[in-house]
């Protein structure tokens, strides 16, 4: 991140970008990282629901999965921004959501 | 309560919060303020009390907030509110602004049952159309875990340690709800970030009688530093604390109370979980004895007793 001087800001200190803390890239407190088994997912929306970032992303992508069942939403990780809690993992009621060490694998 | 979104699927999807704030992994507070901006819309100004939220989202030269953001000390966050409310009204009557937005406190339970109570009292008593959101993470947890009002009996903080003499916080929960309905304003509610469809269904219903006077929502918001558990867990202690009656959801509703689910069949305490469920997760709780766990229950059944005195002379 490039440190800000006193030139760089706007006249009296106010902040002119919406929501502009998605700069600050969190996900690199994360020591573990949670993997959606997009496969497994029912797309009930509990983990975008909970997530506390939010870092679970609802995109309008289509996915057929290997059982022939057809989506039209896709449930992803943002993880610049996730900062590896886990509550997804351990609401999902399907347990499609592992979480993975960011040390071993 | 009106009700403005069903089922999951009905919940809104545009975000006005984050992500990039700087709250610990797993925060309560951050879901609960996340469905209050998601429920409420762009059209809404945000005064903020200082605490947990306020340092965590505006690290300059950053802000988490998508809304019209202002944040003020401990003690006044009403006291601004009422003025920005009053601001808004008077220039709506003399047609220089054009806006229907709505004004919305979010403090905490420091800035709302210890040093903000006066100027809570005061604009609930002026009858300002505003809505104050509590989230009650039940201590002081921005500063380092110190007791506060909110915190409940037997939890340890750092200031209520826990030793040979002491054994966590000496005194009860202040019933923060009875004190804001004894103002008799239009609405009050309480919700839970484990129930975010009731929650955000409150914030709504709140928003539309603000025409009338102030409404109050108090959350309940669970810190995993501060009370001491594993961050996954944050959601699962939070339904647990409904669940066993710890912390009902109801709401007070122009003179009437009504309570919400699960809550409305927890009268019957056979059909609330064991409170040991509730406390056996939390390390805040873990110095507590058979005897302490059975004080924690009769204090619980004693507020069901108020609440079901309160449910049979205003339901």
């Amino acid at each position: 991140m490039k440190q800000l001087t006193w030139k760089d800001l706007p006249i009296g200190g106010i902040i002119i970008e919406p929501g502009n803390a998605r700069r600050n890239i969190t996900g690199t407190w994360r020591t573990e990282r949670p993997v959606i088994d997009q496969d497994a997912c029912i797309r009930c929306r509990i983990c975008w629901m909970y997530c506390p970032e939010p870092a679970i992303l609802e995109l309008d992508k289509p996915y057929v999965t290997k059982s022939g069942k057809k989506y039209d939403v896709t449930y992803e990780v943002d993880y610049d921004h996730c900062k590896g809690c886990g509550i997804c993992a351990h609401e999902c009621p399907v347990k499609a959501i592992k979480m993975v060490s960011e040390v071993t694998g | 309560m009106k009700v403005y979104f069903r089922t999951i699927k009905d919940l809104p999807v545009d975000e006005y919060y984050g992500p990039g704030q700087l709250t610990c992994a797993g925060c309560g507070p951050s879901i609960a303020v996340r469905w209050l901006l998601k429920a409420a819309g762009p059209d809404v100004i945000v005064v903020n009390a200082t605490g947990c939220i306020e340092v965590t989202t505006t690290s300059y030269p950053y802000t988490a907030w998508s809304v019209p953001y202002l944040h003020v000390a401990f003690e006044n966050s009403a006291a601004a509110a009422s003025g920005v409310e009053s601001a808004l009204r008077v220039l709506r009557r003399k047609g220089i602004l054009d806006t229907k937005a709505k004004v919305m406190v979010i403090a905490g339970d420091g800035g709302t049952y210890d040093i903000g109570l006066q100027s809570l009292s005061g604009m609930l008593e002026r009858g300002h159309g505003v809505l104050y959101v509590l989230y009650d993470n039940e201590a002081y947890m921005n500063t380092g875990i110190q007791r506060s009002g909110g915190t409940p009996h037997f939890a340890w903080t750092t200031t209520s340690p826990v030793g040979s003499k002491l054994k966590g916080k000496v005194q009860r929960k202040k019933d923060i709800m009875s004190i804001v309905i004894g103002h008799h304003i239009p609405y009050a509610a309480t919700a839970n970030i484990a129930y975010p469809i009731d929650l955000a269904n409150k914030v709504k219903t709140a928003l539309d009688y603000l025409v009338e006077g102030p409404a109050f929502i108090h959350v309940l918001a669970p810190c995993p530093p501060g009370w001491r558990y594993p961050e996954e867990m944050t959601v699962e202690i939070a339904r647990l604390a409904t669940e066993t009656g710890y912390f009902p959801l109801y709401e007070w509703d122009h003179g009437r109370i009504r309570f919400n689910p699960p809550s409305n069949a927890h009268f019957d305490k056979s059909r609330r979980k064991p409170i040991i469920e509730y406390l056996k997760r939390q390390g805040r709780f873990a110095h507590l004895t058979e005897e302490d766990i059975k004080e924690i229950e009769k204090e619980i059944d004693e507020y069901w007793d108020y609440l079901a005195r309160l449910a049979k002379a205003f339901g």
